[in-house]
């Protein structure tokens, strides 16, 4: 054991040095930031002509008292559905020529003019949207409200403020489930396609050939997986503030406003760096098998599309199991051990209990095993043509 | 069915022992049979054409690939791959990291049997001062020449002292001086008790260096023994030329006897020189130049392996 161990360490270091010594390893470093980077310029531009083309508004032509009411009114309705929800109203003192005013205001640019209200709130009219039009709806609204205004006006609500009440307390942590998965997927679909193409450089070199002379190929797989690992823990390391700005920009507030997971958050995040571990060792493994098999770059390219979509069908079974972690989809994710990280993840976030956990990790560690001793074992069979020939249903006795 | 060695059918006194070793890739059977047993110590030449089965021979013998069938022992090890810290192998194809530099890859290849990072690379550090190359130690491989790179590969290869040296087709692409320094080198690591197997599809090699040669064709061994055996299997070679072209010597001429440009050659007749030289003489032959020769490795290898197998080997000339 000790000398399967001190091979893979071999290979591990070698493999490890030559990935983080080399200067495409900058550029690994750097590429998710590119996105970030992007998405900030973007943002940018964005909020940019957001300010700059300003949001329609209704003029209102009317006595000063009725604009008044009907402001308060919105007011009131913008507090319930957010300020950009509700159509602003700009105050207009009537003219003789109402309708030439009214036609004017219609045509005004700056503030642009969605629709005019006159009439004040016994005889209002519109002049503008059809009444299929949302701003026709809105504005039916304040009226109602502005004319009820002076009977009873808004009734006063005696407020006693709980967290985490048991409705919200599941969607929030649903919530943190999803920003957990998701972001074990990303981190493992951005690391582990590389795996794909780690037997590539052996097999054009024929350095395999002294590698199988000297070690068992297992211990040349386990070493090849972990020493990738471990360049993608370091490159974690780096995007890790990264990623809280990401979460930053996703979530007003900041991370530190994140849903708390029903683990509480150091186990939570104990077991995020353990479950992506997993995750990474798990399709790692199952990448490093099929990478094995290809002869050329070439090959390894066109292999890594479906790696990929595979990849984001697994995501797309484990994201099920949130929300509902005791589900009947929820067991079947987490029992299968590629979607198993991912769900596990999930459900830590959603209920409390730990020995679940354990039981996933020795469960999904006992699949790496597996992986990585049938792909050294098909490695030697099809690519190092090893071993006598036997039916494929005899193939994992060998 | 694999059947692994027994300890019992192992005789210590080789280094490497295989007993009936057969491969099949797919329908084709590419090593057939093979038995052989290198004594400890030995230089021992695999020799054969190219597509003998010569190198899957050695993948077997290394635990690179395993046997359809057959037995075989490495070092008294029945699992090659558990003696591995006390072989070295440089395979046909030579390959190393293009971007590692030269003491890294001899160190990185003394690592994989065994030997400490750091002890490797002090090893490397000597080794390639001792061979000329100490300024080249820190200089990736992709810089190094073809001719170096092979020499980085083969210290490589001895940098952990092993007990068994594996060297497949070791002189392909070496010029004339590298392969007078390989056979110095080969000597060498034999005086100090190294087993070496190395296998060629040049006679000449086989021929200078080797106590021991299996003769392989077509998958199978034709021989296995010392090379004077080889050589004793054939009768010495006769070269003779006349003054007289025609008389009652010419009885003595053997049937088979062949003319090559004013000599006649055959094989020494069964009595030997003495009756041969004597009839010459009574003949009238006149005796210009009589030479008997011990037959040379290729022609016991034509007398063995057949003149197909001998015409693949002699279409491929040293390099």
């Amino acid at each position: 054991m000790m000398r399967f161990l001190r091979s893979s360490f071999v290979i591990a270091r070698r493999d490890f040095s030559a990935t983080v010594l080399s200067k495409a390893f900058i550029f690994f470093l750097l590429g998710p930031l590119f996105p970030l980077l992007l998405g900030g310029v973007f943002g940018t531009i964005g909020a940019k002509v957001a300010s700059e083309a300003e949001q329609p508004v209704v003029a209102v032509i009317g006595s000063h008292a009725d604009f008044q009411r009907l402001k308060n009114a919105r007011d009131e309705m913008a507090q319930a559905m957010g300020e950009g929800a509700v159509v602003p109203l700009v105050g207009y003192a009537p003219e003789p020529d109402l309708a030439g005013q009214q036609r004017r205001l219609l045509g005004t640019v700056k503030p642009p003019v969605r629709a005019v209200l006159s009439g004040g709130l016994d005889h209002p009219r519109i002049f503008g949207p059809s009444e299929d039009d949302p701003t026709f709806g809105q504005i039916r609204l304040l009226l109602s409200s502005a004319r009820q205004e002076g009977n009873s006006g808004s009734p006063d609500i005696g407020v006693t403020t709980v967290h985490g009440g048991s409705g919200s307390l599941a969607k929030d942590r649903a919530e943190t489930a999803l920003y957990g998965q998701m972001l074990l997927f990303f981190l493992t679909i951005l690391l582990s396609g590389m795996v794909l193409s780690q037997l590539i450089e052996e097999k054009s070199n024929k350095i395999i050939e002294v590698i199988a002379a000297a070690i068992p190929i297992d211990a040349m797989f386990v070493g090849k997986l972990f020493a990738m690992l471990a360049a993608s823990v370091l490159g974690i390391v780096v995007w890790i503030s990264s990623g809280a700005l990401l979460i930053q920009f996703m979530k007003t507030g900041g991370v530190q406003t994140l849903p708390p997971p029903a683990v509480g958050w150091p186990m939570f995040l104990t077991l995020a760096v353990v479950y992506f571990g997993m995750n990474y060792l798990l399709l790692g493994a199952a990448f490093l098998t099929i990478g094995a098999q290809a002869s050329t770059a070439r090959e390894v390219q066109t292999l890594s599309m479906p790696v990929t979509f595979a990849q984001v069908l697994i995501f797309g079974f484990a994201a099920k199991s949130i929300g509902s972690p005791d589900s009947t989809q929820a067991l079947g994710g987490a029992v299968f051990p590629l979607s198993s990280p991912m769900v596990m993840l999930a459900r830590a976030a959603e209920l409390p209990e730990i020995w679940p956990h354990v039981a996933a990790i020795l469960w999904q560690a006992a699949w790496v095993a597996l992986i990585l001793r049938l792909g050294a074992k098909l490695f030697r069979k099809t690519v190092l043509k090893s071993g006598p020939r036997m039916p494929w249903w005899r193939f994992g006795r060998a | 069915m694999l059947r692994q060695a027994q300890n019992s059918t192992i005789d210590q006194r080789f280094a490497v022992e295989a007993v009936d070793l057969v491969k099949d890739f797919g329908e084709t059977r590419a090593v057939d049979g093979v038995t052989l047993r290198v004594p400890t110590g030995a230089i021992y030449g695999l020799l054969g054409p190219n597509g003998a089965g010569k190198t899957t021979t050695l993948r077997m013998l290394l635990g690179i690939i395993d046997p359809s069938s057959g037995q075989r022992n490495v070092l008294g090890r029945e699992r090659p791959l558990e003696a591995a810290p006390d072989i070295g192998y440089l395979p046909e194809e030579r390959g190393l990291y293009p971007a590692m530099h030269a003491r890294d890859a001899i160190a990185f290849m003394g690592a994989l049997r065994g030997l400490p990072i750091a002890e490797g690379r002090r090893r490397a550090d000597a080794l390639l001062t001792e061979h000329n190359l100490g300024e080249w130690a820190k200089k990736p491989i992709r810089t190094l020449s073809k001719g170096m790179a092979q020499t980085v590969q083969l210290l490589g290869t001895t940098v952990h002292k092993p007990r068994l040296l594996v060297l497949d087709e070791p002189f392909s692409g070496l010029d004339a001086i590298n392969q007078a320094r390989l056979e110095e080198m080969i000597r060498r690591e034999a005086r100090s008790g190294v087993t070496i197997i190395f296998s060629t599809h040049v006679i000449a090699h086989a021929e200078r260096l080797c106590e021991q040669i299996a003769i392989v064709a077509k998958g199978k061994v034709a021989f296995d023994g010392r090379v004077d055996e080889a050589r004793a299997r054939l009768r010495p070679i006769v070269r003779l030329r006349t003054r007289a072209s025609d008389g009652g010597w010419r009885d003595v001429i053997p049937a088979k006897a062949r003319r090559e440009g004013d000599e006649w050659v055959f094989e020494l007749p069964e009595g030997g020189p003495e009756p041969l030289l004597k009839a010459l003489i009574d003949g009238g032959a006149g005796i210009e130049t009589l030479a008997i020769e011990r037959p040379g490795l290729h022609e016991a290898f034509v007398s063995i392996a057949g003149n197909a197998a001998a015409e693949a080997m002699g279409r491929e000339k040293p390099e």
